[in-house]
């Protein structure tokens, strides 16, 4: 970790109490400033909330929120909520993995793109929603996947 | 200004609809999540820039209110201008400026952009008339879509925090519990559980702290009614809390929003900002001495937080893992204290009933399940969207005469309710009112409202594989019957979608079933099963067709089913382009050829043809 990311981390202990309970809200902070949580942010947090490691761990693995990969620049969500599955969501998967060349979870080597699936993003009536990075994307056509995120 | 009486209230409210009386004409952006989807944001840009640089007389930038969601999202983006309540669907940026023009300055009506019915094409101007909107009756969402959810004082003018005020000032807490068991009001969250009973347990334990907490954690895919409430009305959620802390005790509380609803979380921390600043929430609400301040505590994007005992332990920072209730969390809920959970539709009735009465609720709806219910309409139907109606309606009303019936003159195959604890019912029970006992008998469940309709083209296997494997995901995995039994449960069913299962595995399967229903620590596990259950039980044929034909009548599922190119082929390369293995070869206007080697099955060729010459064996 850099001297920045060591202060940046400073800032997310000082914004929270210092106590166990705030353990989810660190690491959802920690998660938003450096799009992943390091390995040395892990135990620095067990350090400052005074819980154990193996407690930050099991947290940062319990919740999908957490990753502990570097993300990707863009983030590509596809809802595969009800209505999206319905719909036609695989397709939208077929297109963007096979035209990404990754799959859902992972990141390209050029840490360009990251593909999620989550599970309803609560936009069904206008099922298939493909979030790219905060713009929502509804009743995607899947030849029209790769070209949005490319856009992005 | 501080809002400490209840003169002061009214006196606000007074001064709140002189000013907005004073504009003629309210232009409404919906900005909820269904419009967002389609593009609403870059409407309201359009719309404040067109009208700062205009003058016309009496339209202004501050005519233009952005609202929560509307309801009807298959036709947005929305705009309603009122008060004529002039409906314009499907609205691009680009008729914007025609929309000002004629609409705005000349007073007329951008004839294109109005509702066509499209039963018999007739025009309607005023949405209200609209069958869609013309058969609801919303109790919930009364604000939602009409009021910008930023100001309070939107909230106010339209008759919000009367409630608190008379509850506050007249009534004992006793009276407050007492009204809204009289309404018969049962939680939305999907329990069902009597809220006035909730609160009487609560507010009944000897204990220093109390907590009342909202649960925003709408995790049943296919629900966005609690997105829509927290975004479109968050005062209304914030009142119907402190109204309920009145009554049962409580000084402090929390909001748990999941992970997937930034907006709902930016909205809701505007609503307490600005309920604190009116004096609304905190200490000494409206000059009564009653202390109640509420916080949000955001979700990491776990399922089974939904559940009572997990949400609270997912509140004090910890894994959310629930616990066996033998003591249930209105006892010892947050910290060990008595605490009430009540789901945000819930929170966002109760002002309501305590402005008009529990007895005037219990009227709307059935004996049992009073008052009204929304729902979110999705899947394959034509009016997509957020509804309320009175419960008792049938399942036939709300798809057909408010949903308008099935696209592209397909059959409706089946309607699935409750999320991954619901099930799926079929066509003959299309009559049967809508209430939570009733849907329960049926097999399926009220639930916190998702409503997704099926077509042919949805196969009930897959469907069931579909919840099955997300079950499996969300499942915190404490408790054995869950975590091994749903997923010994999905691998069978997968086998079935592959054509590899015996037909033993059904009888195997339920008796699974049964087992996981029974033994599981919490609502996750016991009616996990439920859309497998439900689906073997009224699609059982599609099952065995699975089995015993190794097909796929619905031609979903991959490894079951073949496509072919036909002769109505023009050779119109869609279908090579989109194809992710690249197994269609061919030239411009010379019919393509498909390669049964690499061709996956994945339909994208058969989901971009527009000439049907894409075929499914």
């Amino acid at each position: 970790m850099t001297q920045q990311d060591v202060t940046r981390l400073q800032g997310i202990f000082g914004r929270n109490p210092r106590e166990p309970g705030s353990l989810i809200a660190v690491l959802q902070d920690i998660q938003r400033e450096f799009h992943y949580l390091p390995r040395e942010a892990l135990s620095e947090t067990a350090k400052a909330l005074e819980v154990p490691l193996s407690k930050v761990y099991s947290a940062a693995t319990f919740y999908s929120a957490f990753s502990l990969t570097p993300r990707g620049e863009n983030i590509i969500r596809v809802c595969k909520g009800t209505a999206c599955h319905i719909k036609g969501a695989d397709l939208l998967l077929d297109q963007l993995e096979s035209g990404l060349g990754i799959k859902p979870g992972e990141t390209t080597p050029d840490l360009k793109y990251t593909i999620e699936v989550v599970n309803c993003v609560g936009a069904c009536a206008m099922a298939p929603v493909m979030i790219v990075n905060a713009k929502y994307h509804g009743n995607v056509p899947c030849n029209r996947a790769l070209r949005l995120v490319k856009k992005a | 200004m501080r809002i400490d009486s209840v003169d002061k209230l009214n006196h606000w409210r007074e001064k709140c609809l002189k000013k907005r009386a004073a504009q003629k004409r309210k232009v409404l952006v919906c900005l909820g999540p269904g419009c967002l989807a389609s593009g609403s944001d870059e409407i309201l840009g359009e719309l404040k820039k067109i009208l700062s640089e205009k003058k016309i007389k009496g339209v202004s930038v501050e005519s233009i209110k952005k609202t929560g969601c509307h309801g009807l999202c298959a036709r947005g983006p929305l705009v309603v201008i009122e008060p004529e309540g002039i409906f314009y669907s499907r609205v691009k940026k680009s008729n914007v400026a025609e929309i000002v023009e004629t609409t705005l300055e000349k007073g007329e009506l951008v004839e294109k952009l109005l509702y066509k019915d499209p039963s018999d094409e007739q025009t309607i101007v005023d949405y209200k008339k609209i069958p869609f909107y013309a058969r609801q009756q919303r109790i919930s969402l009364r604000n939602v879509g009409q009021i910008d959810p930023d100001d309070i004082d939107d909230y106010i003018a339209s008759g919000g925090y009367s409630a608190l005020a008379r509850a506050l000032n007249g009534m004992k807490p006793q009276e407050v519990i007492d009204e809204i068991s009289r309404s018969g009001l049962r939680g939305r969250g999907g329990g069902g559980f009597p809220t006035g009973r909730k609160w009487a347990t609560c507010a009944g334990i000897d204990s220093d702290i109390r907590y009342v907490l909202c649960n925003g954690d709408e995790g049943d895919p296919g629900a966005f009614m609690d997105r829509c409430i927290m975004e479109g009305d968050p005062h209304s959620v914030l009142e119907g809390m402190i109204i309920c802390a009145y009554a049962v005790g409580s000084r402090e509380g929390y909001i748990y929003v999941r992970e997937e609803y930034p907006l709902a979380v930016v909205n809701l921390q505007k609503a307490i900002d600005a309920a604190h600043e009116r004096g609304l929430l905190g200490e000494n609400i409206m000059g009564s001495g009653f202390t109640y301040d509420a916080r949000i505590s955001r979700g990491g994007g776990a399922f089974v937080c939904g559940e009572s005992s997990a949400l609270m332990k997912s509140v004090a920072g910890e894994i959310g893992e629930p616990r066996a209730k033998y003591i249930r969390s209105v006892v010892r809920g947050l910290h060990d204290k008595p605490t009430v959970l009540n789901n945000v539709e819930t929170f966002a009735t109760v002002p309501v009933i305590i402005n008009k009465g529990g007895d005037w609720f219990a009227s709307i709806g059935t004996e049992t399940s009073t008052g009204t219910k929304a729902f979110s309409l999705a899947g394959k139907v034509c009016n997509t969207g957020l509804i309320e109606v009175p419960m008792g309606i049938s399942l036939r009303e709300i798809i057909y005469d408010i949903g308008g019936g099935i696209p592209e003159g397909r059959e409706f195959k089946a309607v699935q309710t409750g999320g991954p604890s619901g099930g799926c019912l079929p066509a003959d029970k299309l009559n049967l009112p809508v209430d939570f006992d009733t849907l329960t008998e049926a097999g399926s469940m009220m639930g916190s409202g998702g409503m997704i309709v099926m077509d042919n083209r949805t196969c009930m296997v897959d469907v069931a594989r579909y919840f099955l494997n997300f079950l499996v995901s969300e499942s915190c995995g404490k408790c054995v019957p869950c975590r091994e039994g749903l997923y010994q449960l999905h691998g069978l069913c997968v086998k079935i979608c592959e054509g590899k299962a015996v037909e033993e595995s059904l009888a195997l399967m339920e008796r699974l079933s049964k087992v996981i229903q029974t033994a599981s620590l919490c609502g996750l596990g016991q009616s996990g099963p439920n859309p497998f259950v439900s689906t073997v039980s009224y699609f059982r044929d599609e099952y065995l067709a699975h089995i015993r034909d190794e097909k796929c009548p619905a031609g979903i599922c991959r490894d079951l089913i073949t496509y072919t190119i036909n002769d109505k082929c023009t050779g119109c390369l869609a279908c090579i382009e989109v194809c992710p293995v690249d197994a269609i070869t061919g030239e411009k206007k010379i019919k393509h050829v498909l390669d049964q080697e690499k061709c996956t099955q994945c339909g994208s060729c058969y989901a971009v043809c527009k000439f049907e010459a894409v075929d499914i064996e």
